[in-house]
């Protein structure tokens, strides 16, 4: 089932004039501009820019898109348009921004309803105020909760917590067509029909337009700690995340860093209470050393390889790539982790490719930061080297942003199992096409 | 022969004569899953004993547009098994293997008829678990816990089966199996995975499934606190959860619930309360021993009358003990009782009971109470006498206004039993008939012809219709030579 047979696209052609009418009368004059250079979403820029401040408005939106066979690209903060191969085609950007606030935070329930459009640090001091925390640890200026959930990252803390896919609990979006719908509800314990929000969690904008998103919450955590050791070897690393997930150590993050020269540091985050905190980061920080010494390959001049600190390492949570760099994700099974990084090692050298590896090696979930200007026929050679080895450690390797153009030349995504049923989903819930087409798997 | 019994000639031969049960005698014993008062006796009943022979039978189904339902244990309390009077039920109670323990990865990968507690059973000697523990565990199926994201008293902390699953090999309603995810996280696109867990059989059946393990807590601390009443009881669970405390398991039962614990296991709970609490603390040692403390400070503040610490894990179970048995404990102290399965904000649970209690008072039907009152899933046994005239509508209607309820207050008419054939008709006031239609975008995706466990779920089902841009073939039951049988 390939792309559709562009000789069936409609042949409707509305002017100019008229679509602007329909699509201001959609979402209000004030609320509609049109789309400028600046406004381009993988080199295409959309005739119009629009900026719904109500679920009402965006589904009159949607419903003006699909009479007019407009395409749709919805965008929250705009920091990660860039992501992912470029659409088809582009006509209306739907900015969500105008969409903002909190609708309702119940503490004693842990929970909140937050529009799609609110930037994550809006939401986080929020909820600080009533000592709670929507359990992602990661401060990215302008990212807003609906483009966190349609990206379907995460940061640091799934380990402890889960990523935002465990996190949403409802969800208030907009279909293709228009249709407003709930999926899942308030309360944390519920299996009322299908879980559609996690559908809509890395969606990438193909299936609907987020609306509303309900998270379930945490407490803020009387302390932390972070506890760090290095190891200079792939094998050295895995032994260190293996002592701490084998251990009862009850991490909340196991995180890697490791520049393309240099050894890797991982970092170790702990919660809990004041009283006990301490204690747990230095017997923590033991077997750690325990550990990188049994891999140790020459003595430290009796200088102790861990970092305990109340501050977490500068790296935390950001991404290993700089702009214009190329960012990959890579996944293994967990105690293939020396797999994947020597696979790394191996693919960096022969393509001469200095490549950055930081993530979340606790779950064997990596990303791989390349740096600007390299050549794309050097980025597909690295991103075909690692995938050959995919089967070794079951993992997947997904190019998640690159220089404009060079996401459209190679394979961004890799095999996908169970791409048909995937399609069919995108069939029944965007039968037009018009939802960010062509930006995700297989072409969806 | 008819065209079922034709069915049953073909899957004799491709799984073999112990696999097929078409005497009706036989096929009687599956007429019901733990909902008893829904019967229907299936017209087959297949059991395979590997994923392979599971895809051969839903293709077999599927060529001839025959329906097909899961089953797995059977204690389903939503009538989510209930058989199909023209269909094939398919029971995996042969596909009990525990495929592999893997503690490096922290994974256990299972067939989907193996007992959710085996499962822990084969991972504790290497310090690790599967934390989703319906109270049924002894018995139930992972493939059944998948299909209803199962959750238990734990899941306040440690979350549903959907949290754990990290892999399914799914058989489609075509038949043909598919892997989604495995042992590494995050596959690339749609999460599959997230709608297939909880989606009650409707959208296929797991032939095999990848769970996360979690390792075993360094301790584990257990307080059984009694109450004058469930408002003092209550307010302890509001103070704990607004002190930042995360306990593993908040769960509360009222003095009727204790009486008939009571009655039927002498646990031994304190006499004369008006409300227990049972709240378990785990994980690290010194951090468990610290916010066991503040748990038990909380519950002494709000009137606790007597605290008692289970000192060993004898005492532990003890106390559980009484709380796991309450469903068929009731049964002592009533000859029939409704267990019904139903959500509030966990803020609303004063209003909750005492709305309850002038329901029942209404109505002169004795309600039970018993709940997860971290998360505000309650489980209210309406108790009745079926050999009284009136009694089992009363009940019945008292349990409907209990639902309506909980939907008024901001909550779910299910928070772990499921919908199945039972609360179908409750959707509707839960979500809107777009929200309904939307859900079953995802049933025409993956079952456009309806065959994979139909009337279950959804009060009515959608047309799927022509899919644009797919091609149309010939109708399966016309390819398949049974158009005109059926
Ligand atoms: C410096 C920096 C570092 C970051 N590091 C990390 C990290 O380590 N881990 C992590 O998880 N995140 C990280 N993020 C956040 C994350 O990668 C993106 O910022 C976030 O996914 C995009 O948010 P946005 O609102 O800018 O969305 P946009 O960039 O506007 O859109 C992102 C995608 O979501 C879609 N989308 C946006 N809004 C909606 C909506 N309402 N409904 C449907 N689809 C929508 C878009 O079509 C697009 O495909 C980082 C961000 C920054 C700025
Ligand atoms: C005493 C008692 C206590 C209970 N306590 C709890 C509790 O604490 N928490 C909780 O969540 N539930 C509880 N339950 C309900 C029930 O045990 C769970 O729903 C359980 O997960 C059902 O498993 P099963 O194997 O018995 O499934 P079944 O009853 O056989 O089937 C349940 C549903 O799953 C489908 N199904 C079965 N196998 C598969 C498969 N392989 N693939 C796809 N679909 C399948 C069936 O079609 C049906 O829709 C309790 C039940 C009882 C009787």
């Amino acid at each position: 089932m390939g792309p559709p047979d562009p000789s069936a696209a409609p042949s409707t052609v509305s002017s100019p004039g008229s679509l602007a009418a329909s699509l201001s009368e959609a979402v209000g004059t004030e609320h509609l501009r049109l789309g400028g250079s600046g406004d381009a979403v993988g080199g295409f820029v959309p005739r119009f820019v629009a900026r719904p401040v109500s679920t009402a408005a965006l589904s009159a939106l949607m419903r003006a898109a699909t009479r007019h066979d407009l395409a749709v690209v919805p965008s929250g903060g705009g920091t990660r348009l860039s992501w992912g191969p470029a659409p088809e085609r582009v006509d209306v950007v739907a900015n969500t921004k105008g969409m903002a606030g909190v609708v309702e935070h119940v503490a004693g329930d842990l929970v909140v309803v937050v529009r799609a459009g609110t930037a994550l640090d809006d939401l986080q001091a929020a909820l600080a105020r009533a000592g709670q925390r929507l359990a992602v640890d990661g401060h990215w200026p302008g990212a807003t909760v609906g483009g966190l959930v349609a990206h379907g990252l995460s940061g640091p803390s799934r380990l402890g917590f889960g990523t935002l896919r465990d996190l949403l609990i409802g969800a208030t979006f907009v279909r293709a067509d228009g249709t407003v719908a709930h999926t899942g509800g308030k309360v944390v314990k519920n299996v009322a029909g299908y879980d559609l929000g996690k559908l809509l969690h890395g969606s990438w904008g193909t299936l609907g337009v987020l609306a509303e998103v309900v998270f379930r919450l945490h407490p803020r955590p009387p302390a932390s700690r972070w506890v760090t050791a290095t190891a200079g070897t792939p094998a050295g690393a895995s032994a260190l995340v293996q002592a701490v997930v084998q251990s009862q150590a009850v991490a909340v993050a196991v995180e890697l860093d490791r520049p393309p020269q240099g050894p890797a540091a991982l970092t170790v985050m702990l919660e809990g209470p004041s009283a006990t905190i301490d204690a747990r980061a230095a017997a923590l920080g033991a077997r750690l050393a325990t550990a990188a010494h049994s891999f140790a390959t020459s003595p430290r001049n009796g200088s102790s390889p861990i970092c305990l600190s109340d501050l977490a390492p500068p790296w935390w949570g950001r991404l290993p790539v700089d702009p214009g760099g190329v960012l990959i994700r890579a996944t293994t099974e967990l105690d293939a982790l020396p797999l994947l990084l020597g696979a790394f090692d191996a693919a960096s050298e022969a393509t001469g490719l200095a490549a950055h590896a930081r993530g979340s090696a606790g779950v064997g979930s990596l990303m791989l930061g390349l740096p600007a200007g390299a050549a794309p026929d050097a980025v597909a050679d690295l991103v075909s080297r690692l995938r050959a080895g995919t089967g070794r450690w079951n993992g997947s390797v997904v190019v998640l942003d690159g220089p404009p153009g060079m996401l459209g030349t190679l394979d961004a995504w890799g095999p996908v199992a169970g791409l048909e049923l995937m399609q069919r989903v995108k069939e029944q819930f965007d039968p037009g096409r018009i939802l960010s087409p062509g930006r995700f798997v297989g072409g969806i | 022969m008819t065209p079922m019994a034709a069915l049953a000639e073909t899957l004799r031969s491709a799984l073999g004569s112990e696999a097929v049960i078409d005497d009706p005698q036989r096929r009687r014993t599956y007429e019901c899953d733990g909902l008893a008062h829904y019967k229907v006796t299936p017209a087959l009943v297949v059991l395979p004993t590997t994923a392979a022979e599971l895809a051969t039978v839903v293709r077999a189904c599927a060529a001839g547009g025959v329906p097909f339902v899961a089953r797995g244990s059977g204690t389903g309390l939503s009538g989510g098994a209930l058989p199909h009077a023209d269909g094939v039920l398919i029971v995996t109670s042969r596909m009990r293997r525990i495929v592999e323990i893997d503690p490096s990865n922290q994974r256990a990968v299972v067939e989907p008829g193996v007992v959710n507690l085996d499962v822990t059973r084969a991972a504790g000697p290497y310090g690790y678990y599967f934390a989703p523990d319906p109270s049924s565990q002894q018995v139930c199926s992972v493939g059944g816990n998948v299909a209803e994201n199962s959750g238990g008293a734990h899941c306040l902390k440690y979350g549903f089966t959907a949290n754990h699953v990290t892999g399914l090999r799914w058989v489609t309603p075509q038949g043909d199996l598919v892997a989604i995810g495995g042992k590494a996280p995050d596959p690339p696109g749609y999460d599959l995975l997230g709608v297939m867990v909880g989606s009650e059989g409707t959208l296929g059946i797991a032939g095999e499934i990848t769970v996360r393990l979690t390792r075993s807590p360094e301790a584990v601390r257990t307080l059984l606190a009694g109450f004058e009443s469930t408002d003092a009881a209550g307010a302890a669970v509001s103070a704990i959860i607004g002190a930042g405390l995360v306990p593993a398991a908040i769960e509360m039962m009222d003095a009727l619930a204790i009486e008939a614990a009571e009655a039927a296991v002498h646990c031994g709970y304190p006499a004369g309360a008006g409300a227990v609490l049972v709240v378990e603390v785990d994980g690290a040692a010194a951090d468990a021993t610290h916010e066991f403390d503040d748990v038990m400070r909380h519950c002494e503040e709000h009137g606790a009358f007597e605290l008692r610490v289970a000192a060993d894990d004898r005492e532990r179970a003890l106390i559980w003990k009484g709380r796991k048995s309450a469903f068929a404990a009731v049964g002592r102290i009533s000859p029939d009782y409704i267990v019904q399965d139903g959500v509030i904000p966990r803020t609303a649970l004063p209003e909750a009971l005492r709305r309850i209690a002038a329901l029942s008072a209404a109505a002169g039907v004795r309600v039970a109470n018993v709940f997860h009152a971290g998360d505000g899933n309650l489980h209210p046994l309406v108790l009745f006498d079926d050999a009284e005239e009136g009694q089992a509508e009363r009940a019945e209607e008292v349990s409907g206004a209990i639902l309506d309820l909980c939907i008024e207050l901001g909550g779910s008419i299910t928070g772990e039993h499921g919908v199945g054939s039972d609360k179908a008709r409750y959707m509707p006031r839960m979500f809107s008939d777009d929200d309904l239609d939307t859900m079953q975008l995802v049933r025409c995706a993956f079952d456009p012809e309806g065959l994979s466990n139909p009337g279950k779920v959804f009060p009515t089902p959608r047309l799927c219709g022509e899919v644009p841009g797919r091609r149309s073939g010939p109708h399966p039951l016309v390819s398949a030579g049974v158009a005109d049988s059926f």
